[in-house]
């Protein structure tokens, strides 16, 4: 099996103790969860979305577990402002604000907030259920390439997670490309629903959501695979990811590191044995992995 | 990952325990560890988690907009049952039970098989102690009220001055943060903070450990999979007792 040779990593700007990060939106709502997650291996955390007002998101219920899969619909819970004094628990560590807004100006305002006190922003434009956020402006190219702007005139690195509810990924991708980004995040949830057939109702409090977890691995790598091919600046792939198998599989997509998420259901551990299984001090440069697929 | 789904359930039975608290009897049997919870969801209103006062039942304080919901339905209506979730008590050794009002309700599992040798049970007033008719049969059970309509005037804590707590290999307790903090004060005096197991109530959204609402300082513990149950040594120098935070994440005193 193909071994990566372990080393500082340095990736859209922001430097990281190896190439997994914890994704947005798990177990990001507090400074002492992200530092637990750290300490027991992950490179680099990515926060909880950070938005302009405190919101306290949708009514339950908000998740269902299936066999491979998570379906949910948060509603981009979060403390706004509040959230600076988390980042006490992880200071000088590698992290990654998660920031979104309605309109370019509430991304900047946001992203301003946390810009001198994490290593860079990730934007989320690609929420699939939180009606005005997410999703609902980062299916437009135009919107993209102004929100991406507006926070990269801060002079801090700006990760742009995209959503996968499009026809072309590669549009807004291009989009965050020409608004400065430092790098791709790819991909968010994929839109999703299931129907309790006991209640006749969406399992869901809000009705649909998005999924996660290895059922939609195939989705995120043939996103990856895509934006490489059409794109300059490094990605960041997420979406299943919960092995070291499904690590390389990513770089060899294009992915320059990766995010996980829903795989810490079985245990925070999981960074520190991907990590075991990973790397090798005899293993191959990352740079011969990224994108090898494409050759 | 393994499956966490809501199974729904027809409710069969409803019984008023207090003037405030109704049990919610259903005709599915969920297997768990006394201290477990469930999540509760009432179609079309929230999901919120309970713990289990039985296999088959729960029993609930009216306290906002899903419980107050959940009074409103009838025998023969549904709800979602997802668990059990998370790590309940211990079940071995001499058991000292220590209950504030509801809080009774996941010690009563526990309490019905005869796991708790001495049970100390606290409320307001007279009418609002839950379980007080049958719990003696299973255990030594002293009461404590508020305003002294039954049992010791003053707070269920004073009860623990008159055990030998040496005698006991686990306190379980649960109740109102209050109360529990004054449980282990006590504790911490007696030199045995480590007996103590207290089941925590925190808000929660996914109740599986993937979102992060109930995460507590400074350890980052999630309560849904980490706890509810915690041990007292652990609650040291924690938020426990001082804050907890709220659907958004701020932080609320406690």
């Amino acid at each position: 099996m193909v071994a990566l040779k372990p080393g500082p990593v340095l990736v859209g700007g922001v430097e990281l103790d190896n190439h997994l990060l914890l994704a947005a939106g798990v177990l990001g709502t507090t400074g002492s969860s992200l530092a637990r997650v750290l300490s027991e291996g992950a490179g680099g955390v990515v926060t909880k979305s950070i938005g302009p007002e405190p919101k306290a998101g949708h009514h339950g219920p908000c998740v269902m577990v299936y066999e491979g899969a998570v379906l949910n619909a948060m509603g981009l819970p979060n403390p706004s402002e509040e959230f600076i004094g988390e980042l006490g628990a992880v200071e000088g560590r590698p992290v990654v604000a998660s920031v979104f807004g309605g309109n370019p100006e509430e991304f900047r305002e946001v992203a301003s907030w946390f810009k001198d006190r994490v290593r860079g922003i990730e934007l989320n434009l690609s929420c699939p259920h939180a009606e005005g956020y997410g999703a609902a402006i980062g299916t437009d190219p135009a919107m993209v390439e102004a929100c991406t702007r507006a926070v990269a005139d801060l002079g801090v690195p700006v990760w742009v997670k995209l959503t996968p509810n499009v026809t072309d990924i590669t549009e807004i991708g291009l989009a965050a490309e020409r608004g400065g980004a430092s790098a791709i995040v790819a991909i968010n949830t994929v839109a999703a629903m299931r129907i309790s057939t006991g209640l006749r109702r969406p399992v869901l409090g809000h009705g649909s959501g998005g999924l996660s977890g290895p059922a939609i691995l195939p989705i995120a790598i043939k996103c990856v695979y895509d934006l490489y091919e059409a794109c300059n600046i490094p990605i960041i792939g997420c979406g299943g990811v919960s092995s070291s198998e499904d690590v390389l599989e990513m770089m060899m997509a294009g992915a320059s590191a990766v995010e996980i998420g829903s795989a810490v259901m079985d245990g925070r551990g999981i960074f520190r044995k991907i990590a075991k299984d990973l790397y090798s001090e005899d293993g191959q440069s990352p740079e011969e992995i990224v994108g090898c697929a494409h050759e | 990952m393994n499956e966490i789904t809501s199974h729904p359930v027809t409710i069969t039975e409803i019984t008023e325990e207090t003037p405030s608290v109704r049990t919610f009897r259903f005709d599915r049997k969920f297997e768990h560890t006394s201290g477990q919870f469930v999540m509760v969801w009432v179609p079309g209103v929230d999901e919120i988690p309970m713990a289990l006062s039985s296999e088959n039942s729960i029993s609930v304080q009216k306290v906002g907009e899903a419980t107050t919901a959940l009074f409103a339905l009838t025998e023969g209506d549904k709800i979602g049952i997802k668990g059990p979730l998370g790590k309940g008590f211990s079940k071995t050794g001499r058991i000292l039970a220590i209950a504030g009002g509801i809080g009774a309700a996941p010690l009563r599992p526990l309490t019905v098989r005869g796991l708790a040798e001495t049970f100390l049970l606290g409320a307001r007033t007279d009418k609002e102690l839950p379980f007080r008719e049958e719990l003696p049969q299973y255990t030594d059970l002293r009461i404590a009220t508020d305003d002294g309509t039954a049992g010791h005037h003053g707070f269920v804590t004073e009860l623990m001055d008159d055990l030998d707590l040496s005698l006991y290999d686990h306190i379980c307790v649960c109740g109102p943060e209050i109360m529990m903090k004054g449980v282990l004060k006590k504790l911490t005096e007696a030199g045995c903070a480590e007996k103590g197991e207290f089941s925590l109530q925190r808000y929660m959204k996914c109740g599986v450990g993937i979102c992060g609402s109930c995460c507590t300082d400074p350890h980052g513990l999630c309560v849904c999979k980490d706890g509810p149950v915690f041990r007292g040594d652990t609650l040291l120098e924690s938020e426990f007792g001082q804050y907890a935070r709220d659907a958004t994440g701020r932080r609320q005193k406690i």
